[in-house]
Order: structure tokens, then C-alpha cells, then sequence
């Protein structure tokens, strides 16, 4: 199979990026995109040139590393699919590729493809955790779950943080991401103790860094790997009103 | 009705009519304050600005249900009495004067609040991508600040050819009735190709702003149920179609029909 890469190149945040065409011969189709990434590279290094930099770690879609904006899509092509396991069968011979970094200004270019998302990070920092003593695991079955519950918040809690949301969302918004966070607590009981400033938080560091407003496209929805739910910021949206009429007044 | 015609009015309007000049101070009034609103909401959460946005909205689809409603007499009775009684009822009922201040400020909030909710969603992409747009999405949703401005064009026409005129224009009185024939206004200007024609563009592309915009606002509101969205996303196709519909109707009726006569 041969393709046509575009791929975005830029030497590290200062510099003025393009893009550069690289023809590829010798792609098969059981490769993975970016095992098509490493023979990219792999005939990069043999001529001499820099390779192109991606991240990726697991490469079996659960690490949330992987990123690449690929022909117009956050992840490619393939629905529910992280861009470490989209098959090269997806594309057909002779096509051209274009493959670009996240655009947000809330994750800032490193090099090539990479992207700073520490943001995502940071929005975890102001709220996304409980706290709990250490110590012995209490009994399990001490607080009781329905289990409608514990699903919808596993559901929540399958987010991976790649940022594909904010990658694919028209107005760089983080909602699909802190809302899939937020949900996956205030859905447990565990997560009812520091609900009310969780939410706050969050949301306020959230719109700090930059992050764009929602608007209801759904396109995060659409493009999520892991198949989260807009319902996750209807839910992030109902806890916030609650918090902000219920709770105490708060320096945030 | 010829644009030269209504602009020599309007000028008279401005230099002689003390009505005019308490009418303006009031609505400069209320722009004021609803910029001071704007001003103060701007500073809160995302959230809250979404929640306000969603609000405002509903509220103005209220006023757009009445309205259609009131242009219905015209269609439901040619000789233009329903339609005249409704006109005269909307000019003088103290609460829908109240009420009309209130609903100017909400059109200024919501303008006001969705350009510059607009304006920071493009500063959150500062590099733009090259190929963009791809995701399967609701392709009315992408454009609201577009079909928007166009609505918002559309408004200050019909406000300077309208409710101005009404408010201070020379227009006869309907037979021998104290009411002013607001009917004759409304068909002189649906016999008018080009506005008829502006006015239907307009209205689709209202129905395009609020097939997104309903169901939007109760997402925003936090309403998302699994039971309740797929009826509320059916119910915002229904109530976008039926209101642009319902207006596109009018005009058409008027334009078309021997029995209105200018």
C-alpha cells in the first residue's frame, strides 16, 4: 500500500511549524497507524532526517497517550477507536493523510505532533480526587452501590484524559473531560463528601487555563475513544446549580 | 411602502415626536442596564453564562409564540379585525408594555452574551487545523453565531418597519374604531417581493438557529435523560418547524392571495 503523509512539523514551541509531504511506500495493511508511524520514522532516520515526534505508551487504547488529529478526525477515522488501535485497513491505497497535533490553546505545542496536556492535570489537582484515611481496605460491602450506579459511573470513569474532546470540539471546550470526572464521583457515595466544592473547583480552573465554553455540538461525543456521553455535562451542569444556590458561599 | 418614504417619516419622527424621544430614553435605559447584566455575568463561570444563555433563549421562544400567534388573526380572519383587536391589545395592555422592555433586554443579553461566548471560543484555538469539521455532529449546531447575525439583521429591519412605524408613524384608523389599522401596515409591506422574499430566508434560518437551540437549552439546564432527551430533540425539530413555518405562511398567504388588498 502507498500513501501520502501531511504531517505537521514544527522544531519546539517557538518555532513557525508547516507541513511537510512525505511519500511512504510498503505500508501493509495490518499495521496499526502508528506501527505506519515507526516505518515512517524508521525511512526518516535511514535518509538522515529528524524523525517525526507522536506520543504513545500502551498502545492497547487504555492510557489515554496517543493523540494525532487524522484526516479532519481527533483518533481517525474508525468510531471508538484510540489512534494506537486504528488499522491501516481503514485507509486505502493512494490516499492522502493528513496528520496534525491538538489545536487548543489550553495544550500548547511541544514538538511535532506533541502537545502539553497538563491541563488536564491541573483540572484533576483542583478537585478530581476524594480524600480517605490510609490504612486497611474497608469492608466492601460496608456502603451499599445500585448497580446502575456503579455502572453509569464506570461508564464515566473509562476516560483515558487524551483530550480528543477538547482536539475535536469546535470551541476547544474541556466539559466532556471535567464532566466525566466530576460524574464518576458524584455518581458513588464516596464522592458525595467534597461534592459541592469539587464541582466549583473544577469548573473555575477549568475556564483558568483557557478552555473554551460548551455549546452543545456534540462532536466530543461523537469522537470520544472511550464513547463517554454528553449526558456526563448535563450531570456536571445540574451539580454545579446545585452547588452554587445550595452550597455555602466560597473563595474560590 | 417605499425605503425613502419610511426614512423621511423616521426623521420627522426624531425631530418633532417627544413620545419618540421618552420611548428612546427608556430603551437607551434598558440597554444600559442590560449591558451592566451582560458586563456582570461575563465574570462568572462558563457555566453560569451557558445557564443564562439557555434561559434567555427560552424566553425569547416564548415571545416568539406569541407573536406568531397574534400574526395568525391576520390569517384567520382577511378582514383584518381579529388581527387589529390583537395589535391594539398588544399596544396598550400595561403588562405587554412592561413586558416589551423586558424583552428588549433579554434580545440585547443574549446578543451581547453570545458574541463574546463566540468571540472566547475562538481564542481557544488560536492555530486553527487544516482539515476541521469532520465529526458527525448536528450541522445547525456549528453555525449559531452565523444563522444569529443574520436574525439579528433580519430583527432591525423589521423593528424600523414595524414596531417604529407603529409607534409613531401616521397610520389611519381601522374603519370607525379608536384602533389603528396595524393590519394595512402588514399587508402593504407582504406585497413587497423582495421583503417577502428576506423575510422567508430569514425565517429559515431561524428554524435552523432553534432546531439547535431548544434542545441545547435543556442540556444546558442539566435535563438530559434517557427517558426525556429523545422526545425533547423531537420536540426541537417540531417547535423550530412549526414557528418558521407558521411566519414563512403569512407573508406567502398575503403576497399570493387577491383577497389582501393594499
Amino acid at each position: 500500500m502507498n500513501i501520502k503523509l501531511e504531517i505537521w512539523r514544527q522544531k519546539d514551541a517557538k518555532s513557525k511549524g508547516g507541513f511537510v509531504t512525505y511519500p511512504l511506500d510498503g505500508v501493509s495493511e495490518g499495521m496499526s497507524f502508528l506501527e505506519m508511524m515507526d516505518f515512517l520514522n524508521t525511512t526518516l532516520i535511514k535518509k538522515g532526517d529528524e524523525p517525526v515526534a507522536f506520543e504513545h505508551d500502551c498502545r492497547e487504547g487504555i492510557c489515554g497517550s496517543c493523540s494525532l488529529y487524522i484526516n479532519g478526525r481527533a483518533h481517525g477515522p474508525a468510531h471508538e477507536t484510540t489512534t494506537c488501535e486504528l488499522r491501516m485497513t481503514k485507509f486505502r491505497n493512494g490516499d492522502r493523510i493528513v496528520v496534525e497535533p491538538w489545536r487548543s490553546k489550553a495544550f500548547p505545542l511541544i514538538k511535532d505532533l506533541i502537545v502539553d496536556r497538563s491541563s488536564f492535570e491541573k483540572i484533576m489537582q483542583a478537585g478530581g480526587f476524594i480524600s480517605v484515611n490510609t490504612g486497611a481496605a474497608p469492608e466492601a460491602n460496608s456502603i451499599p452501590i445500585p448497580k446502575n450506579h456503579a455502572d453509569e459511573a464506570f461508564d464515566s470513569a473509562v476516560c483515558v484524559g487524551c483530550g480528543a474532546c477538547v482536539a475535536t470540539c469546535k470551541n476547544s471546550s474541556a466539559m466532556l473531560f471535567v464532566s466525566a470526572k466530576i460524574s464518576q464521583l458524584a455518581l458513588l457515595p464516596q464522592g458525595q463528601v467534597e461534592a459541592k466544592t469539587r464541582v466549583q473547583n473544577m469548573v473555575t480552573k477549568m475556564d483558568d487555563l483557557g478552555f473554551g465554553n460548551c455549546t452543545n455540538t456534540g462532536a466530543c461525543e461523537a469522537e470520544c475513544p472511550k464513547g463517554i456521553k454528553i449526558a456526563n455535562i448535563a450531570r456536571m451542569n445540574r451539580e454545579f446549580i446545585c452547588a452554587k444556590m445550595g452550597a455555602q458561599k466560597m473563595s474560590l | 411602502m417605499s425605503a425613502k418614504k419610511l426614512n423621511s417619516k423616521f426623521a420627522h419622527l426624531i425631530t418633532k415626536d417627544d413620545n419618540f424621544k421618552k420611548l428612546s430614553i427608556n430603551f437607551f435605559i434598558f440597554t444600559k442596564i442590560s449591558i451592566i447584566m451582560s458586563n456582570s455575568i461575563l465574570q462568572y463561570s462558563s457555566i453560569t453564562k451557558k445557564i443564562v444563555m439557555a434561559l434567555v433563549g427560552l424566553f425569547l421562544l416564548m415571545f416568539l409564540l406569541v407573536h406568531l400567534a397574534v400574526n395568525s388573526f391576520l390569517i384567520f380572519d382577511p378582514s383584518r379585525t381579529l388581527f387589529n383587536e390583537g395589535a391594539h391589545f398588544m399596544a396598550t395592555n400595561p403588562i405587554i408594555q412592561t413586558m416589551q422592555y423586558v424583552l428588549f433586554g433579554g434580545f440585547i443579553l443574549h446578543i451581547i452574551l453570545g458574541i463574546t461566548l463566540q468571540i472566547q471560543n475562538w481564542m481557544a484555538r488560536p492555530v486553527r487545523y487544516k482539515m476541521e469539521g469532520w465529526s458527525h455532529t448536528s450541522p445547525f449546531s456549528k453555525f449559531m453565531i452565523h444563522t444569529g447575525i443574520i436574525i439579528f439583521i433580519f430583527l432591525t429591519i423589521h423593528f424600523i418597519n414595524f414596531f417604529l412605524v407603529a409607534k409613531f408613524g401616521e397610520i389611519p384608523s381601522f374603519g370607525d374604531t379608536e384602533m389603528e389599522d396595524m393590519g394595512l401596515l402588514v399587508i402593504q409591506v407582504f406585497k413587497m417581493p423582495g421583503y417577502v422574499a428576506f423575510y422567508v430566508i430569514a425565517l429559515i434560518l431561524l428554524a435552523f438557529h432553534l432546531h439547535h437551540a431548544f434542545q441545547s437549552a435543556f442540556q444546558s439546564l442539566g435535563m438530559n435523560h434517557s427517558k426525556y432527551t429523545p422526545f425533547i430533540k423531537g420536540l426541537s425539530t417540531v417547535v423550530s418547524v412549526v414557528i418558521a413555518l407558521g411566519f414563512i405562511l403569512i407573508p406567502l398567504v398575503i403576497f399570493f392571495s387577491s383577497r389582501y388588498q393594499a
